[in-house]
Parts: C-alpha cells; structure tokens; sequence
C-alpha cells in the first residue's frame, strides 16, 4: 500500500466544519489520527457498515469490529457547488461533493480534492487523502486516481 | 379502508409577492376556519389535529391549546413535505376504524418574510452543529441543501441512463405553463429550456430554474367519514388509496439514487385504491426540483425506470398533456415555503370539485397527490376520486 497523501486546505481556508464524534465512531475518527481508513464490520454478517452504529443495519447484532479499508473507490455520484454550502467552506467554491463507493461494499459522502477534481464523473476512480482537522483528527477526502 | 374517509374542505394562503401577512400561529389559525367553513364544520366538530411544527417541541399541543380544542386523536409525524400525505393516510386509517371523525391537517411557514427580517430563512433545515448523523457525516462536505443531495440524485440518473439536463428543464417549462394561468402563482411568465438552462447553476447539474421557490405559504384541509361527507357542503374527495415508504434520512444512505420510496408506496397505493397510473386523470407530484418529478414518474409506473427523460420529453405534463401535472404551478412557479406536500393535497382536490377555472383538467375524477419529504427520503402517495369512484 502506497503511503497515505495528505492535501492542506487551500490557503486562507478557513477551518471546515469540525465533525463531532458519536460512540459508535469514536475508533473510525481515531485511526485518521493516523491517516489510516478504517471500516465497522458486522463479524456475524461479515459486512461492511457506514457510518458506524451500535448495532448492525442488516441483522441487529453487536458483535462489530473496525478493520482496515483499501482506500480505493469508485465516483457513484457527484456534483460542484458554485458557492459554499456552509461558512466552513468559505473560498473553496468550486468545489465537488461526492458519493463515493469503497470496495467493501459501503457509500460515503465525500470531497473530490487535487488535480482534475472539477472534471471528475461518475464511474471514475479515486482514493483515499486526509485533510487536516484543528484537533488532530484528519478528514477522508478523495483524489483521482 | 377504500373511500371510507373523505377530505371535505381544504384552504390555502399564498401570494404573488411569495410574502404573507400574519404569524405562522395566524396562519395557521386562518387556514383552519378557512377549511372547515369550507366544509361547512365548525371548530367544536374537531377531534382530529395533525400538525408537524411548532415554535416548541410539541406541535398538536401547542396548537390545540392555541385553539381551545382537545383532540382526542393526535399527531405529529413529520417526514418533511411529505408530511401531509402521511397524514391524510393516518387520518383516514382512524376515521374508517371509527377512533376519529372531523380531523384538520394544517401547516404554516413563512420563510420568505422571516429572512428578511433577519431570521434564519430556509437556512434553518439546515443540520446544526450537534451530535446528529448529519453533522458527523456530511457537514464537512459542504453539501448545499438541500439542493446539493437532488443534485447528487440527478448526476446519477444522468450517468446512468442518459437523462439530459434538457429533459429536466422540460420538466420546469411545463409547470411554468400550468403557472401562467394561476394568478396566485409566484412566478407566471413563461419560460423556455434555453432559459433554464441559462440560469445559474445552483449544485451540477441543477440550475436555478431546477429548483423550487422560497416563499411563505399556508394550507388546512380537513377529513371526515364519507358517510358524513355525504351531508355536507362541497363533493367530497375520497380517499381511495394510500402509501407511504421511508427509505433513508441522509442522501448519503440512500440505497440507490435514481429509485425512491415512491416505488413502494405507490404501488401500495394504487392497489389499495384499486387503480392504475393510467386511472390518473390529474397529478400532484412534489416538484422541490425537477430530478424529483422524474424520479417520481418513473417510481409511480407512470413510465419504466430510467425513461423518465424521454417521457417528460413532449410536454406530457403541461396543460393538454397526457399527465396533467402540478397544475398550480407546483414548487417551482406557485410557492414553496419548506414543505409543500399540503399545497399538492389542496389542488388536487380543488381539481376533483372542477374549481380550477382556467387550469381545470376536464373530467377529473381520479387525483393523485405524492408527498416527497427530506431528500427524497420519505415518501407518500395519496389517491382521491370523485363521488363517481367511489
């Protein structure tokens, strides 16, 4: 496995919405201390989930784990925002929101970041980078690939 | 169930200027007698309230202490605008099991004026900074909203059928037609898919003209058993068919974008009624942007899925079309004050009554009123028809 990317913010960004932290997601937000995604998996269903829960979606049970996640995945939607969709995002307009889907079979919501990121459709591929948050944490976003 | 319950009475309150006068608590106050003078019922009839927002945490009881009523059936669902469908389902459910006999649905919302006195506007839907899904897995994104989770919606259906953005302005012009000739709609001139495709982009691949107003906007109606119906002052609307189906709250877990859970609660709806799409003499389709009408058509069986582009292509909604659609105008030309699923109920059975002037649809018997609520989370299906259905 390649070593992790990390993308700055633009200049003069200001900080992006500081996601909170649920229970249930506390291990996901501690390994981006670490640029490492990870994923809730249910052991008795053997499947991915995100976001994490406390209990899995598809048969209730607790018995869940966090295991690594290639850091691959696929464009199954996106879209440019003009302009900002909240203060966090001040200066960055154009930018692109995407969801993307990861190999081991969950969708997350997304930015496509770096080179070509305006030009990215749907289908296309791309992987994991981290942006810094204020608190150590680090935010998934994507590059092309 | 079939036609057991009937809405008697509907009011609205909109404006050209997409500004109204009053409190939401006037509003909503005004849009009840309205509705139930309408019906020809008073006040102390009412045992039924639904309301879905409130200043406080408690909707029907702040309310229903307003008003000076105790109800003795309650409910607060909210599904956003789809809200009022549910509703109507959960009212005629307890009007046919004998629990509840005069229910009032009514919203009030007054996003336009309230920003521009400095209030939060439609900004206020918008997740706040607490421990919700939303804040945790979306917010850091950037997202507009909601226009930016349709946005997503339609970027698939693009891709993944060959829908055009074309296909979607259609969608737009044709509402605009219906809107031409409501002289309450906010917006009345014509437009044409040149000018919504040159208007600004609002999330790709949506533009402005994709996507619904802000205004102040308010609506009552009110049910009863058809048996009682039968004694008062306006044809009843009868309830012939309901369902509902809530998929998802954020777009991010959304199964799959180009299907809604319309494609489950129509269905429901149309076999309960015991009708087809091609019964539909008139369509109330929740218009917050032109993807969620497509979507819709094709979620309903009005077409296969994914031919939705084509469908919309000739002009079937607008007035002379085979699918006579969203005849005030809908969300995109006539209001659209944060959840416009009453305002879809209200046409829909001024359509049944022939009180539609200009934009009548000859004949309507059979209406359908379909409610989409949050981003195309949650969505209701309403089938009414005239005496002549039942």
């Amino acid at each position: 496995m390649s070593e992790p990317r990390l993308v700055p913010a633009p200049e003069g960004a200001p900080e992006r919405v500081q996601p909170p932290v649920s229970e249930a997601a506390a291990p996901f937000w501690d390994a981006t201390r670490e640029l490492r995604l990870v994923l809730q998996w249910c052991r008795a269903c053997e499947r991915a989930i995100h976001f994490p829960r406390v209990a899995c979606p598809t048969c209730g049970g607790d018995d869940l784990a966090f295991r690594p996640a290639a850091g691959t995945g696929t464009v199954y939607a996106c879209s440019t925002m003009p302009a900002p969709g909240n203060p966090g995002m001040a200066g960055r307009a154009p930018y692109v929101v995407a969801l993307i889907d990861l190999p081991e079979g969950v969708r997350m919501l997304s930015s496509i970041v770096g080179d070509g990121a305006l030009d990215v459709a749907v289908g296309d591929p791309v992987s994991i980078a981290w942006e810094p948050l204020a608190d150590g944490r680090h935010l998934p976003v994507f590059v092309r690939a | 169930m079939r036609g057991a319950a009937a809405i008697v009475g509907v009011a609205d309150a909109v404006s050209p200027t997409g500004e109204l006068d009053g409190s939401v608590r006037a509003l909503e106050v005004r849009m009840i007698r309205e509705a139930l003078d309408d019906a020809g019922l008073a006040l102390a009839d009412v045992d039924g309230l639904f309301c879905s927002t409130s200043p406080g945490w408690a909707p029907t009881m702040e309310l229903a202490e307003h008003l000076g009523i105790a109800p003795t059936w309650t409910d607060t669902t909210i599904t956003g605008g789809s809200s009022f469908e549910i509703h109507v389902e959960h009212a005629a459910a307890a009007i046919a099991l004998g629990l509840c006999e005069v229910a009032v649905i009514v919203y009030a919302a007054t996003p336009r004026s309230s920003f521009k006195r400095g209030g939060a506007g439609f900004a206020s839907r918008q997740a706040g900074p607490g421990l919700t899904a939303t804040a945790e897995w979306e917010l850091a994104y950037g997202m507009r909203m909601p226009m930016g989770a349709y946005a997503l919606a339609a970027s698939r259906h693009l891709a993944q059928f060959g829908t055009t953005s074309e296909q979607l302005a259609q969608i737009a012009v044709d509402t605009r037609r219906w809107a031409t000739m409501n002289p309450r709609a906010r917006l009345q001139d014509p437009i044409t898919v040149d000018d919504v495709l040159a208007s600004p982009i609002q999330a790709s691949p949506l533009h402005k003209l994709d996507c619904c107003l802000v205004t102040d906007g308010a609506g009552a109606v009110v049910l009863t058993s058809t048996e009682r119906a039968r004694t008062l002052r306006r044809p009843p609307a009868l309830v012939l068919g309901t369902g509902t189906c809530h998929t998802h709250s954020m777009i991010s877990e959304m199964p799959d974008l180009t299907v809604t859970g319309a494609a489950v609660s129509g269905p429901l709806a149309f076999e309960r009624a015991g009708l087809t799409p091609a019964d539909v003499d008139v369509a109330q389709i929740y218009d917050s942007f032109t993807i969620t009408v497509l979507l819709l058509l094709e979620d309903l069986g009005f077409c296969p899925k994914g031919e939705g582009g084509g469908f919309v292509a000739d002009g079937v909604l607008g007035p002379g079309g085979a699918l006579p659609s969203n005849t005030t105008g809908g969300g995109l030309a006539y209001t659209h004050p944060g959840m416009f699923g009453i305002f879809l109920l209200v046409e829909a059975v001024r359509q049944l009554r022939g009180e539609c002037g200009p934009r009548q649809v000859d004949g309507a018997e059979v209406a359908l009123a379909h409610g989409s609520g949050g981003v195309l989370s949650a969505m209701s299906t309403v089938l009414l028809g005239t005496e002549a259905t039942a």
